[in-house]
């Protein structure tokens, strides 16, 4: 594998690990991992491949397997392509309550996708969201590429996704 | 009672425990039982399984006895009502996903789960939804995966991080999703991965070569001793009538602790290969024949008379593995010099026999096993210790991490599972100058050369920042140990290696070890299997031939015991040669191949492994016997008995002895008031060896390689450890002829050409080419070290 860091991961990621490791003792390269991760989905359009993951293992020096483990736990990282533009619906007990669920039927509809599924133009990729977006007070709630959307409606859903390209 | 002594309370019983210990270790070493799954003695506490939940008085919930530290006074209640309710809460959610099929299961009858489902486990299940399923990954040829049966106690994960050095499983997803694997497709790798078989508590890694072949109430247990590497592991067969199923572990704390290596833990499957010896036969013309064993004693009695009356004893010769027992080499030797021949050795691979006068009692490690683990620092020379000894590595290992320097000096830059302090990396010439140059090291650091004659080897070596870093760290060590390896004994001039190696120990105050060759290198030295020492050790009045010398001078007549010297010879094609032109060649093997129908004229099937019965003497000097686990098969017989018979017909009334009890008498008689020493003497070469410019070869014996019955266990032949069959070249040296990966490429040595596939290995300094013992193609070439041409084919 040697070698290959420089094709695979970017000047641009690895100044941003480099940035993150520089607030992390030494000896501790695999604290970096979560934002070593971020900074190669982001190079590599969204999601993380085998590849990916392998050169981030070894510029931290941790197992390859140890780097899957935090790229499959966290939520934030796709290990299989997704669409341009990620969509997160809350479904946690104060949007749950809101009417989300009916909201995730609404855009899997419009979409004609499941969570967890892109559409088939690469255009949006609907997340099965796990955790509360924290945004409770403006439930039901979704974010669009880390953009926080409240108070939707099914005709704020439609001008969300018509401003997608 | 020390001062850190408490006393707690468990079930009402009174227990003495230690601060900072875990409950579950208190319960343990009291014989009181508390379920669970993901503890393990040997690993780090995970606490996930909640299966040990237990009261504690005044404690607010259950708590997990395995991550729970105990307190003076402390009450603990085992079998409570609360105790058992949160034990059987705990299993019936860890039964939710794992399928009630136990009778399909390969762990079925073993199986932790289904014992404790047994005790803790409702009759009826509750949970009506879908079970999840998950699917499996070919993992290599030696773990069977099946991971809907997993519980995700992360054992096998935390072997890999603690133990193997290598995290190769792991867990990955979250919740419901999580799955304990390797994510992508791949073997394991580590040279211990068959523990996790032991490990997991479920049927969700087995062991793939016995998968589906015995269950554990129809097999025995037997006690054994691990055949191929000197460590002498302990562990049980499982037998079914008179079939050796699978090898598990026996725990010694001392020697192995509760791990077996997976050569140890597969080898096995070489008993039932299908070139097994099974009756003793006669070569008649170009014939062979099966004859009983009357004739085939009465015919070596006809043969060998002929040559001992024609041309004497000294035209016979004896070649015995390291890997028989002390009892069989013992025996060989004693017939051997019955007729009036030293003519006997065991060295099989060496090839600088210089200092064999001066060479210790028996290559020991110079400490114990468990002592490695205490050493600050330890220098390796020549050998792959993970591989080759992966026992004594794991305590390396462990010193390792305590903080310990360990460093080699090596031909090849092998890969180990611990980081290395300081490491040069010499070519098999180069070896002596590298030792040379730590040697300076230490000069320039004050220290004196305990042989002032030394100085003259030294003319010319400079130290550089790698030769001083090794002498710093061994100087500054409390316990310090310099070892050996199985390579740098088959290296030509061992005697200079073994001599910087013994100045630089006596120098630095470091023990001074061996790392051990096979199962039974000490027990061979101790027998009295080499040319120039009787059994104890006692110099032989008359030195015979070394093992290289036998074949070299082509003698009448060669007694072969386990050895098949194509393979394990340092020379095969000069042995094979030698072999061929004797008058008469007995071969007492467990196998017959087709190499031995060309040379062989009388084979004489033997009992190995675990039908045989013996002692073996491991690097620490202990002695281990073991008796036989199941019938040798056909009419193989013990080589002992054998030995025995073919003494006695040749030297009446000499071996009478009746039993395996009694030969043993006869070697410890022997053996009596003798002190393992290493650096009792060692022979000063006059110059460093002196190395020209050409390419040199270096020969490794792959670790699935190195004995007749690891060679034919399929399984371990099917893992990435077992030989690639390339010529591995040196990066500048395969740039300078232009030779690419996978290039096939012609190798010429003494007059003999080979064609070979290429492949790149960074690990070679420049100047040294790679090859591996045991490999076909590699027949035709000379021996195992030497100048070596490469061209394109």
């Amino acid at each position: 594998m040697s070698g290959n860091n420089g094709q695979i991961l970017d000047a641009h990621t690895v100044a941003e690990i480099e940035h993150w490791l520089g607030k992390y003792p030494p000896e501790q390269r695999q604290s970096a991992v979560l934002a070593a991760l971020r900074a190669a989905q982001h190079q590599n359009h969204g999601y993380l491949t085998v590849e990916v993951m392998d050169a981030v293992a070894e510029y931290l020096g941790m197992p390859r397997i140890a780097v899957y483990e935090v790229a499959t736990f966290y939520s934030m990282f796709e290990t299989k392509p997704a669409g341009r533009h990620s969509i997160s619906v809350c479904t946690n007990i104060s949007c749950m309550l809101n009417g989300a669920d009916d909201l995730v039927a609404y855009i899997e509809g419009k979409l004609g996708i499941k969570t967890g599924e892109s559409t088939s133009d690469g255009r949006i990729h609907l997340k099965r969201e796990e955790e509360c977006l924290a945004a409770c007070c403006g439930g039901p709630m979704l974010m669009v590429d880390h953009v926080y959307h409240e108070n939707l409606t099914k005709a704020k859903i439609d001008r969300i996704l018509e401003q997608l390209d | 009672m020390t001062d850190d002594g408490i006393t707690i309370e468990v079930n009402g019983k009174s227990l003495p425990a230690r601060k900072g210990q875990m409950l579950i270790e208190v319960t343990d070493a009291n014989g009181i039982y508390v379920p669970r799954f993901c503890y393990h003695k040997k690993l780090t506490v995970a606490a996930n399984c909640r299966m040990c939940l237990v009261e504690v008085e005044k404690a607010p919930k259950p708590v997990p006895a395995c991550a729970t530290p105990v307190m003076n006074g402390m009450k603990v209640f085992t079998r409570s009502p609360l105790a058992v309710e949160a034990q059987k809460s705990v299993m019936e959610f860890l039964l939710i996903n794992h399928p009630l099929d136990c009778p399909i299961c390969d762990q079925g009858g073993e199986c932790e789960l289904q014992d404790l489902a047994m005790g803790y486990g409702r009759d009826v299940s509750r949970y009506q939804e879908r079970k999840r399923v998950v699917g499996d990954r070919d993992i290599g040829p030696l773990v069977q995966t099946e991971m809907t049966r997993c519980i995700h106690c992360t054992r096998c994960v935390r072997f890999g991080e603690e133990i193997a050095g290598l995290r190769e499983l792991g867990a990955t997803g979250r919740g419901e999703h999580t799955l304990i694997g390797t994510y992508v497709e791949k073997a394991m790798e580590s040279e211990l991965s068959g523990n996790v078989i032991d490990l997991c508590p479920v049927g969700a890694l087995t062991s793939k070569p016995f998968r589906f072949s015995a269950r554990t109430w129809e097999m025995r247990q037997m006690s054994g001793i691990a055949p191929h590497d000197g460590i002498g592991s302990n562990l049980h067969f499982h037998v079914k009538g008179q079939t050796v199923k699978r090898v598990v572990p026996a725990e010694n704390e001392s020697i192995n602790e509760v791990w077996l290596s997976d050569r140890d833990r597969f080898s096995y499957e070489g008993l039932y290969s299908d070139d097994r010896l099974s009756t003793p036969m006669v070569k008649q013309g170009e014939e062979w024949r099966e004859v009983d064993w009357m004739t085939a004693f009465e015919v070596i009695k006809d043969r060998l008379g002929l040559i001992l009356n024609a041309g004497g004893p000294e035209r016979i010769g004896a070649l015995a593995a390291p890997t028989s027992t002390t009892e069989e080499l013992y025996l060989l030797q004693k017939l051997m010099r019955g007729l009036g021949s030293n003519n006997i050795d065991h060295r099989l691979r060496q090839t600088d026999f210089g200092d064999d006068t001066e060479a210790p009692i028996f290559p020991w490690l110079g400490q114990s096993i468990v002592e490695l683990e205490q050493l600050d620092a330890a220098l390796l020379i020549g050998g792959n210790v993970r591989k080759q000894q992966p026992l004594l590595n794991h305590r390396l290992r462990k010193a390792a991490g305590k903080g310990a320097a360990i460093m080699a000096v090596n031909p090849v830059d092998y890969e180990f599972n611990y980081p290395l302090a300081a490491r040069i990396v010499a070519g098999p010439g180069q070896i002596p100058a590298a030792l040379a140059g730590i040697v300076q090291a230490l000069l320039e650091a004050g220290r004196t050369l305990p042989d002032p004659s030394a100085a003259a080897l030294l003319n010319g070596i400079q130290a550089d920042a790698n030769h001083r870093a090794i002498a710093d760290r061994l100087l500054k060590a409390g316990k310090a140990a310099v070892l050996l390896g199985d390579l740098a004994m088959n290296l030509p001039g061992l005697p200079a290696v073994r001599y910087l190696s013994g100045i630089i120990a006596a120098m630095t105050g470091a023990r001074f070890g061996y790392a051990g060759t096979a199962a039974n290198g000490s027990g061979a030295w101790l027998a009295g299997a080499v040319p120039h020492r009787l059994p104890g050790g006692q110099p032989s009045p008359h030195a015979g031939l070394n093992a290289r010398a036998m074949l070299e001078r082509r003698l009448s007549a060669y007694v072969l015991l386990n050895v098949e010297p194509e393979f394990d010879c340092h020379d095969p094609v000069g042995a094979r040669n030698a072999l061929g032109g004797a008058q008469c060649v007995i071969a007492i093997t467990a196998y017959r191949t087709s190499a031995m129908n060309f040379y062989a004229d009388v084979l004489l099937p033997a009992a190995i492994y675990a039908e045989n019965e013996g002692s073996f003497i491991n690097v620490e000097g202990r002695e281990q016997r073991f008796g036989a686990a199941v019938r040798p098969q056909g009419e193989a017989r013990p080589a002992w008995k054998i030995l025995r018979v073919l003494g006695e017909s040749f030297c009446p009334g000499a071996f009478n002895l009746d039993d395996i009890e009694a030969v043993h008498a006869a070697i410890h008689a022997d053996m009596q008031g003798i002190e393992p020493r290493n650096l009792d003497a060692w022979l000063r070469p006059d110059s460093l060896p002196w190395v020209n410019g050409a390419l040199q070869r270096l020969t490794e014996v792959p670790i699935y390689s190195g004995d007749p019955l690891v060679r034919r266990a399929r399984s371990l032949q099917r893992t990435h450890d077992a030989g690639d069959g390339m010529a591995h070249i040196a990066p500048g040296d395969a740039g300078r002829q232009g030779i690419t990966n996978g290039d096939r490429i012609l190798l010429k040595q003494g007059g003999e050409t080979a064609e070979l596939p290429a492949v790149i290995d960074a690990r070679l300094p420049e100047g040294t080419l790679l090859l591996q013992a045991g490999n076909p193609a590699c027949f035709g070439l000379g021996p195992e070290t030497g100048e070596i041409e490469i061209g394109r084919a």
